[in-house]
């Protein structure tokens, strides 16, 4: 499908329910279009959330809140920054956004793949449940708290209180972390860790990094049932 | 037998009971000394389910008056005495109509097993009302049992997934509950079974905890923003909740409209839970009879009362309980802890189970353990199939269906054709506290005691 096919929505003058009903309604509608462009977001709020249909949509500008919340399979670039809760509670599909990313991206996502091409705020990948995270600059305090299942990939620096009460997540870090929280420690990258950077890395298309110029972080199961002795990491 | 024994007999003291020559410290009465001890023991604060069991002001401070000269009476099981409800209707396409005005609360399927959950299903769906989900996901039995179901959206976030947000009849956003304000949930490693395990993205066995805040979301702003979300994801069908716990009502209740509430939930600190600190039960949030009046007054400011539902819930135990909260304002009333006792925990038959946990029917309170002898607080298959989801499902819908009728008598004897029309000038309150919480005239007088009251 060339571009000139691809079906546009200007959100200076299309109300953002009719946009976004527009696109649940391809979820049982196989002929309708797949790749839409949306220009003028100007910052509106739950952008092309709760989608449920192979779609490809593409958002000229900067987004609010919960842009691609609750996302199922389809496929959301941002060209331009995004507000907190981006790809909030994933379960698949791939959400990638050129700039940087507000607090609490990819918060409680089950799966698919969220890029991040700038740095993120606090608490990204908050209580993730099985998404895998890339984020090629910065990630803020906070990440990964309580982090369930799924991939943390930063290749640059990570706040305090990384991996905070964390449980079976994996987060691996190229550059400096300010500080881990409770529970969290590093831990040795094994060739099958090495193997995951490189997966990640080449999803989500990151150039001049290298798998074995990362370390690891994960839980290290302590607080995983209530002992007196640990009272004082509460 | 001592002279002393013979004199006591003759007074009415039977054996067993401790002599009364032993005073018992009111300041440390035996719980509180076995409470010490249990510490001293143990290391570690107590963790238990069920609700506040401290002495509080209740609706039971509060009487109706009933009709007389002025006000005449409808004839019962004659005149018509309307309970449905309509929950949501402020933005949503599809709101909730219920044929009473009590539903079932948020009870997690991992709390509870999953044939107590069907039962709730059956039990509601028998009488036309609803079931809420709890901290843990949908789960296909509760889905399939229940024909009006809330699904709650919680900080854990276990489970949640845009899927069930859209087989829902509702969402509720919790932002507290009522045994503990201020907290998040924990549920311990002994309930975690396989497929509770798999429900939350956990591993098998370890204590999950709940967090106390929303992941994605931080004050009330944040949160209008939040509710956009999944009224678009939804396409404003689902009616909208938000549940708080009984802290500041008044203002919880005004911020929780103004963020764009279909309906505002109160639970009061008798809420039940499955598990929490008792110190946590005990100590943090305010009554229910409290928090009605204030929630109800935030509402009036905000010319929202009717437009924005109100549910109470936190010790609705009788219809006296559910009327007497329409009648200070609440559009329907929820109940938690007595809809298990409904199910059949704590039922005298399951007496020798609740001795060998060191419990009574009664009182047992242990729902975060998992040992459950009626089989509804526990993950455990062979004490979950004890439980039977038809007849537990029938003695929920009985429970229901006398919370109403007695609902509905109160409603008659004060003139009322629908239960909505109880008002607080049909009550009074027996004691000074309850008439200062509820603002309603102590009995016999025309004193209702507050600021300028005096």
């Amino acid at each position: 499908m060339s571009v000139a096919e691809r079906e546009t929505v200007d959100l200076a003058t299309t109300p953002l329910r009719e946009l976004n009903q527009r696109l649940h309604d391809l979820a049982g509608d196989a002929h309708g279009p797949r790749r839409w462009r949306i220009t003028n977001p100007n910052g509106t709020h739950a952008v092309a959330c709760g989608l449920d249909a192979e779609l490809e949509v593409e958002i000229d500008g900067h987004v609010g809140y919960y842009c691609a919340g609750m996302n199922k399979t389809a496929i959301v670039r941002v060209h331009g920054n995004a507000g907190p809760g981006v790809a909030e509670n994933m379960m698949s599909g791939r959400v990638e956004i050129d700039g940087d990313a507000s607090q609490y991206a990819g918060a409680t996502a089950h799966g698919g793949l969220l890029v991040v091409h700038g740095n993120t705020s606090s608490r990204c990948g908050i209580s993730m449940k099985g998404v895998d995270i890339c984020v090629r600059g910065d990630i803020g305090h906070l990440s990964a708290f309580m982090a369930q299942t799924g991939r943390l990939l930063v290749c640059g620096d990570a706040g305090e209180a990384l991996g905070d009460s964390m449980y079976e997540a994996r987060i691996y870090v190229r550059g400096e972390v300010a500080g881990l929280g409770a529970d969290c420690i590093e831990k040795e990258m094994r060739p099958k860790h090495l193997a995951d950077v490189a997966e990640l890395i080449e999803q989500a298309g990151f150039d001049g990094v290298r798998p074995e110029e990362f370390r690891r972080y994960g839980s290290a199961r302590q607080l995983y049932t209530f002992k007196i002795d640990n009272a004082g990491a509460y | 037998m001592t002279a002393w024994m013979e004199a006591a007999l003759a007074a009415g003291w039977r054996p067993g009971e401790p002599d009364p020559a032993l005073r018992e410290s009111y300041l440390y009465d035996r719980t509180v000394i076995a409470e010490i001890q249990r510490a001293a023991r143990e290391g570690i604060y107590d963790i238990r389910g069920f609700g506040a069991k401290r002495k509080l002001p209740h609706f039971d401070d509060l009487l109706f008056l009933g009709a007389s000269m002025s006000r005449y009476p409808l004839e019962g099981y004659r005149e018509r005495c309307d309970t449905t409800v309509t929950l949501g209707a402020r933005f949503a396409k599809r709101p909730l109509e219920l044929k009473i005005p009590v539903t079932i609360a948020g009870m997690s399927f991992g709390a509870l097993s999953g044939p107590a959950k069907e039962a709730l299903g059956r039990g509601a769906s028998e009488v036309g009302t609803c079931t809420t989900t709890g901290d843990g996901g949908m789960t296909p039995e509760e889905r399939g049992h229940s024909t009006q179901l809330v699904y709650q959206l919680l900080p854990s976030r276990y489970g949640m997934n845009p899927d069930d947000l859209r087989k829902a009849d509702a969402i509720e956003v919790v932002v507290g509950q009522g045994a503990k304000p201020g907290g998040g949930g924990m549920l311990l490693g002994h309930k975690i079974s396989d497929r509770v395990a798999k429900m939350r993205d956990l591993p098998k066995g370890i204590d999950q905890r709940s967090a106390c805040r929303h992941p994605d979301w931080t004050g009330p702003d944040d949160l209008e923003i939040k509710i956009g979300e999944l009224r678009e994801i939804t396409d404003w069908q689902k009616p909208i909740f938000v549940k708080v716990g009984a802290a500041r009502p008044y203002y919880d209740v005004q911020l929780a409209v103004k963020a764009g509430a279909d309906v505002v939930v109160v639970d009061g600190m008798q809420g039940g839970t499955a598990a929490t600190q008792d110190v946590f039960i005990e100590h943090v949030g305010i009554p229910t009879l409290a928090a009605v009046r204030q929630a109800v007054d935030a509402l009036q400011e905000l010319d929202m009362h009717r437009t924005v539902q109100l549910v109470v819930s936190g010790g609705i135990r009788t219809g006296a309980d559910v009327a007497k909260a329409l009648a200070l304002g609440a559009d329907a009333v929820s109940i938690g802890v007595a809809a298990m006792i409904a199910l059949g925990d704590n039922a005298p038959e399951h007496e020798q189970g609740y001795r060998k946990l060191g419990s009574a029917a009664g009182f047992y309170d242990d729902w975060q353990a998992g040992r459950d002898p009626a089989g509804i607080s526990t993950q455990e298959p062979e004490l979950a199939a004890l439980f039977d989801p038809i007849a537990g499902g029938h003695r929920l819908a009985n429970y229901l269906r006398v919370l109403t009728l007695e609902c509905q008598t109160l409603a008659r004897a004060n003139g009322k054709s629908h239960v909505h029309n109880l008002d607080a000038d049909d009550l009074v309150a027996l004691t000074i506290e309850a008439a200062a919480m509820a603002r309603v005239p102590l009995a016999g007088t025309d004193w209702i005691p507050g600021p300028g009251a005096f």
